[in-house]
């Protein structure tokens, strides 16, 4: 093989050019797998009857995703037979349009809680995000107690739902007014409660 | 050598080390604190009191510190420190606009103190790898974007007209990280301490995923393989196995990595074809990755002697096997009848403590060894033996671990997949978290072991560089040698240099 003529002989002596091709290279496999989902309806349509996060929910949710709770619980039932026998229907993408960031999770130190609304009732939930191991001994669930004690801040829930509404939720100025009502004297605790009691429940009347 | 004179005159120009000082220095600092997060996080999950009621102090926001810690903060320094020896070694010239490089050192570390200090008290965008708010986001994409500057405008005044494998790595990792964080962080701010991301559910999952497998691909297997491809021949004292080999490894790497990410996501609302097409890419990445392994392995072909010498050398032929095995483990869990069983259990923790305790901690801490004394100006690091106590620390906490995690994931996927013959369910959820009990126990005495093994390379890195803070003021000065003028036409790596 004569030496000049090796074909990757220039990338090898340019670095412009060995930076070119990597940026190249490196561009397919996000290109091919993440575009593609933009217009594919399946993933960006919203279930029959979904409808954004209501103000306490959607506080409750942030608190959710402030405090970091996908690391151990996971909310995405997959298509398996023992995941459906133990958690329910899989969960669909059109479940989940709403969730900005997504809260599938990776990891299930806890059980999976995509379809948790309901389980519990209010009571138990509450005791349980504060004091977990009241309830369930073997739990090793941190407690929570802090939410308790804070007030939500109904102006901040309404720039979110503003800045969500610019992104493309469909949030009405009706919508919006009311966060003043329903968030008001409200402590980040029943949001999360609220948030989690409805998790799955719109998913439960699908076909 | 006559060439000496002409060498006496040009080296004028020295290396620029004290950036590469000042990284060091913070590796080892990040290394201890990010992996005591680790020990925090693991004892907690065996005894939930340790989480105290204390917000800042709870499991789920003292998680992030521990992953970002030893990612971006201790990975991050060792990275962009030995990318700065490697790039002025290789192309024997010194760092290109020193003062940038120095912008850079004191801007990664202000980004991760920023984060640490931040994410412990909420302020977080929940996106796993990527937790930062987007104010630190910018931080870190403006740093970025100056790293790229130093290395290539390094790259455009070198000595040599080819461009050494290590090199390529470095470049990739950067190229790629700034693709994958900036795509990944597009975020529309609602205060400075709350963003949304652009994208919601599954749309969101797949950029997430894309980013998070990637961040694995270029974060921490393309910049360590960079680092083991200078370091590792040097403490093997011979050349590359096959240099060629390290070219096909180095295109195929880098094109079949970025398509495996779904392989995150198996059987879950994303659609079905992109998780095929994520698991095959997952299956030819074994390729790759094990030709990587084996070039680098097959370099101490001949010089296993070193092994006995050389602790830095124990440290990479060790990360070597775990990058092997790692690998070769990933691709198989992203067979979507095994990540059936894997998936969301302490098996996925095992594997990846695997790759970073075994391959990615393993590596760095070698190259580090190998490194400190040089760009500290010692004949060899202060204590031997703190390097082999260190080694066998790290070695055996890094077994216990992933042992205990490997035993308690297929526990507990089989224990969730159990049916009795009426086809219910055998166990509650809450049996199999009771059954983990032990083995989170033992995972946190491998996580001991291995957080002493890092105290121990801190302490020998401080009176290592000993004399070097002594000499604060008088800066150490490294000559560049004189490059061998043009290669013989069937050596295409150039020479590695003599000295330095």
């Amino acid at each position: 093989m004569a030496h000049d003529s090796r074909p990757l002989e220039r990338i090898e002596k340019n670095a412009g050019l060995l930076g070119i091709v990597i940026v190249v290279l490196v561009s397919f496999g996000g290109l091919a797998e993440i575009t593609p989902l933009f217009v594919n309806a399946h993933t960006v349509a919203p279930a029959p009857g979904l409808r954004p996060y209501d103000a306490l929910r959607l506080a409750g949710r942030d608190v959710y995703v402030r405090e970091a709770c996908y690391q151990c619980h996971s909310q995405m039932i997959r298509k398996l037979r023992f995941e459906t026998q133990r958690y329910g229907s899989p969960t669909d993408a059109s479940e989940v349009v709403y969730d900005r960031p997504f809260q599938w999770g990776s990891k299930r130190t806890g059980p999976d809680l995509a379809r948790i609304g309901g389980k519990y009732s209010d009571a138990w939930q509450r005791l349980h995000l504060v004091a977990p191991r009241q309830l369930v001994p073997e739990s090793n669930m941190p407690g929570y107690p802090w939410l308790e004690r804070r007030k939500l801040d109904y102006a901040d829930v309404m720039a979110r739902m503003r800045v969500l509404r610019r992104l493309g939720d469909p949030y009405t100025d009706d919508d919006i007014a009311a966060a003043y009502e329903t968030v008001r004297n409200k402590t980040e605790l029943d949001a999360l409660v609220a948030y989690l009691q409805g998790l799955g429940v719109p998913g439960k009347e699908q076909p | 050598m006559s060439s000496h004179a002409a060498a006496a005159t040009k080296s004028a120009e020295t290396y620029d080390d004290h950036v590469v000082r000042l990284f060091l220095m913070a590796a080892a600092i990040w290394g201890v604190s990010g992996m005591l997060a680790g020990v925090l996080a693991a004892a907690q999950l065996a005894w939930p009191a340790l989480n105290f009621d204390i917000s800042w102090l709870t499991y789920s926001r003292i998680r992030s510190n521990h992953t970002f810690g030893v990612i971006f903060a201790f990975g991050g320094s060792a990275l962009m420190g030995t990318c700065y020896y490697v790039v002025q070694r290789t192309c024997h010239v010194r760092l290109a606009l020193g003062g940038l490089a120095r912008f850079t050192f004191w801007g990664w570390q202000l980004a991760v103190l920023l984060a640490m200090t931040t994410m412990p008290f909420g302020i977080t965008q929940s996106k796993e790898y990527a937790e930062p708010e987007w104010f630190i986001d910018l931080l870190i994409a403006v740093v970025w974007v100056a790293f790229a500057i130093v290395f290539f405008a390094t790259l455009m005044r070198r000595r040599i007209q080819h461009i050494y494998v290590a090199n390529w790595y470095y470049g990739a990792f950067i190229i790629a990280v700034a693709l994958l964080h900036i795509v990944n962080n597009i975020a529309v701010p609602v205060s400075w301490s709350k963003s949304y991301p652009v994208y919601s559910g599954a749309v969101d999952a797949m950029v997430q995923w894309w980013y998070g497998h990637n961040a694995v691909a270029f974060f921490l297997t393309a910049g360590f393989l960079g680092m083991m491809y200078y370091f590792v021949p040097r403490e093997a004292k011979q050349p590359l196995w096959s240099y060629r080999f390290s070219i096909v490894n180095f295109w195929a790497l880098i094109s079949i990595y970025m398509w495996a990410g779904p392989h995150h996501l198996l059987y879950s609302a994303l659609p079905d074809w992109t998780q095929s097409v994520g698991m095959s890419f997952s299956l030819l990445l074994m390729m790759p990755s094990l030709g990587s392994a084996a070039n680098g392995l097959m370099t101490f072909d001949g010089a296993w002697h070193r092994l006995r010498e050389s602790p830095a050398a124990k440290f990479m032929v060790t990360a070597l096997v775990f990058y092997l095995a790692a690998t070769l483990e990933g691709s198989l869990m992203s067979i979507k009848t095994l990540n059936a069983l894997s998936h969301y259990t302490d098996w996925t923790v095992a594997h990846v403590h695997s790759g970073a305790i075994g391959w990615v901690a393993m590596i760095t801490m070698g190259s580090l060894y190998a490194m400190a004394p040089r760009a500290l100006d010692r004949p060899a690091m202060h204590s031997h033996r703190a390097m082999n106590l260190h080694f066998w620390l790290h070695t055996i906490g890094l077994l216990l671990y992933i042992t205990a995690m490997w035993a308690a994931g297929l526990m507990q996927g089989l224990m969730w997949q159990a049916t009795g013959p009426d086809g219910s369910l055998t166990y509650s959820f809450l049996a199999s978290i009771a059954a983990t009990h032990p083995y989170y126990v033992v995972r946190f005495a491998g996580g001991m072991l291995v957080l002493a093994g890092m105290v121990v390379m801190a302490w020998n890195l401080w009176h290592t560089a000993g004399a070097a803070r002594l000499n604060q003021i008088k800066p150490i000065l490294v000559p560049i040698p004189e490059p061998i003028p043009e290669p013989v036409p069937d050596q295409v790596p150039p020479p590695l240099p003599a000295h330095g």
